[in-house]
């Protein structure tokens, strides 16, 4: 099959892709002044120059940089991504712990982003001077203007702490008893003033291009066909003018995941949530190199994933993708 | 004699920066069962204007009907409701455009294109609509219509794509079919296929054919009457021979001294090629009470500018909208 051959030959392109990313993270990590010795010196309160050296020994970095490459590199490939410095744990053991949060908070935040994007996009774009079509354009600004931390310090603010909506912070209450919908009722409590921040920003993105790209579909020949052909609006809409509309919002949101990434980093931060975001916080701090590491090969691994997705969805859509046409 | 559409002083107005233009100005006309008309004239003529207004598809919010009527088959359609209207598109009156290569939508296969408009207006199951699909691809001439049928647009020719509009329009068998410049943007051997076509699928359903062109020898081999349109005025009607042989306005005599004819021998003495001096007048100018033309022509005279010519009738079929229509 077509659709299998391109998607192994897309595979093993993004393989050698993570392959150089590896490479480069290791290279600008050790460029950067300081290691941990310094910050275990730091925590001991002080150490001489004897003791920093013992310390470097012990973690293999007083060998050459090629060779600590080659190990690191040598270990990547046996999916062992050594061990934390400060937690004095597997990093993989720590991060798949943490991976599950972000996931969730990352890929219901974009979900949530494209479709309201898309709703107000289209129906902005049916009444290109209406109420609503101005709404979402001010809204757009306002939310593509504001970085996530203000916004999220300020929905803390009025939600949380003056009208108690929702939770401070975290991802679950420890109180809670009860079953399965329970704790997914309170999961999604703690969710709502992350994901609100996360997507908001891009929400702003998808709603404004899905409306320039939905009112250019609506006064194309091919509508005016499908008008032609006695179809009600709602096919003449949906059908005919939002699939061909969907193109460039699928690619700028392939493009975004990137971005929803790193801005994940930072709503983790403000509201303390328990992923990836405040582990790489806290690790960065600390100049744990391994986790530090290991978190940028796993964001690499889901934004690959996540472009690779995209291209999938892009070939579903526009029949022209297929043969490169 | 009772007529399958008739135009009663149909004005379509267009609202501009500058005010409102009357883009057609007390247009009428009627089309027989089974009959054969043609509109011709320059780009801003307003022809489309008016096939646009048949089908009820004028510019949302830009272009509206001010006044006249519209009937088809004993109905206004000027008064007919949205639901109504959609009723009869693409269902009793079918249209076809100018511009195959973007009149179909990219991402669905033309089967599906032209399987959709039958589970609309006939109620066809979606295994029915596909097999009469097919059958229609057959029918425009398009060979292996049911491989064909699963392709995209993209994958075919500009004449292909123009084939598989013409079988969309005339997938529900309608009355009426409008071919808006039906061949402009196809290469002149693939125009006399598609004008070959459209005159044998005429034959077999007997549906009348309303044609915009500005190629006057595409009237001639697939019209039996003409109209003549001049900045949204009618300027001449008449049947096709009639009006040729004798024009009797001067915007039609310069149209058919357009045309080059070509000669068996390159010995012979050739005509000069004509053209029609100026340009038709801007939408601004449209509805002035004088002649229209009159800037652009060799015979104005006073008349012409300070009053609006009316229609003199040479017989029963022919008629001028010209001061000095009868010394021509």
């Amino acid at each position: 099959m077509d659709v299998l051959r391109i998607t192994f030959l897309r595979i093993v392109y993004s393989a050698l892709l993570l392959a150089a990313v590896v490479v480069l993270n290791f290279v600008m990590i050790h460029l950067a002044p300081g290691d941990v010795a310094d910050t275990i010196a730091q925590s001991m309160g002080g150490a001489d120059a004897e003791i920093l050296a013992q310390i470097r020994a012990d973690y293999g970095l007083d060998q050459p940089f090629i060779v600590q490459l080659g190990q690191y590199i040598w270990k990547v490939l046996h999916f062992d991504l050594g061990s934390s410095y400060y937690y004095n744990r597997p990093v993989t053991e720590l991060i798949l712990e943490r991976l599950p949060a972000t996931l969730l908070l990352v890929i219901t935040a974009q979900t949530l982003a494209l479709v309201i994007g898309v709703v107000t996009g289209v129906f902005s774009a049916r009444r290109p001077n209406g109420f609503l079509s101005h709404l979402v354009t001010i809204v757009a600004f306002f939310g593509h203007a504001a970085p996530v931390f203000w916004t999220g310090i300020l929905l803390l603010i009025a939600f949380s702490l003056q009208i108690h909506w929702f939770p401070v912070g975290g991802m679950r209450d420890v109180t809670v008893t009860g079953g399965f919908w329970a704790h997914s009722f309170d999961v999604a409590r703690h969710m709502v003033l992350p994901v609100f921040t996360l997507s908001t920003t891009f929400l702003a993105l998808y709603s404004r291009l899905c409306r320039a790209s939905m009112m250019e579909t609506l006064g194309s020949d091919y509508v005016r066909t499908a008008k032609a052909k006695g179809l009600p609006m709602r096919s003449v809409v949906y059908k005919h003018a939002l699939k061909n509309a969907l193109s460039p919002v699928i690619t700028l949101a392939g493009l975004q995941f990137s971005a929803v990434i790193s801005g994940a980093v930072l709503v983790e931060t403000v509201f303390s949530w328990p992923g990836l975001g405040t582990l790489a916080f806290q690790v960065i701090v600390a100049r744990d190199t391994p986790t530090i590491l290991g978190i940028l090969f796993f964001s690499a691994l889901i934004v690959i994933a996540g472009n690779l997705l995209t291209d999938l969805v892009q070939r579903l859509v526009d029949p022209r993708v297929r043969t490169g046409q | 004699m009772s007529f399958l559409l008739k135009v009663e002083n149909l004005r379509i107005e267009l609202r501009m920066r500058a005010g409102v233009a009357p883009v057609i100005d007390d247009l009428s006309f009627e089309l027989a069962h089974g009959e054969s008309i043609s509109f011709v004239g320059e780009s801003g003529c307003g022809k489309s204007m008016t096939a646009l207004a048949i089908m009820g598809l004028l510019p949302e919010g830009i272009g509206r009907v001010a006044s006249g009527k519209i009937w088809f088959d004993g109905e206004d359609l000027v008064a007919a409701s949205p639901a109504r209207l959609r009723h009869i598109r693409g269902n009793k009156i079918g249209m076809i455009f100018q511009e195959p290569m973007t009149s179909l939508n990219p991402v669905y296969s033309v089967g599906e294109q032209i399987a959709e408009v039958l589970r609309e207006h006939q109620g066809l199951s979606r295994k029915a609509a596909w097999a009469e699909a097919i059958e229609l691809l057959d029918a425009v001439r398009i060979p292996n219509p049911e491989t064909r049928a699963t392709a995209y647009p993209f994958e075919m020719s500009g004449g292909q794509r123009q084939r598989v509009m013409i079988a969309i329009a005339l997938a529900c068998k309608p009355k009426i079919l409008i071919a808006d410049e039906p061949t402009t943007a196809l290469d002149v051997t693939v125009q006399a296929q598609i004008f070959d076509l459209l005159r044998d699928l005429r034959r077999q359903t007997g549906t009348s054919l309303i044609m915009i062109t500005h190629d006057m020898g595409a009237v001639a081999e697939m019209a039996e009457r003409m109209i003549v349109m001049y900045a949204g005025r009618k300027a001449e009607e008449g049947p096709v021979d009639k009006v040729i042989a004798h024009a009797r306005h001067p915007y039609t005599q310069g149209l058919i001294s357009c045309v080059p004819h070509l000669v068996a021998h390159l010995t012979e003495e050739r005509q000069d090629l004509n053209e029609v001096p100026g340009i038709v007048p801007g939408l601004a100018e449209f509805g002035q009470g004088r002649c229209l033309f009159a800037s652009r022509c060799a015979r104005a005279t006073e008349r012409c500018l300070t009053t609006r010519p009316e229609e003199i009738a040479f017989s029963d079929v022919h008629r001028s909208a010209c001061w000095h229509a009868e010394g021509m």
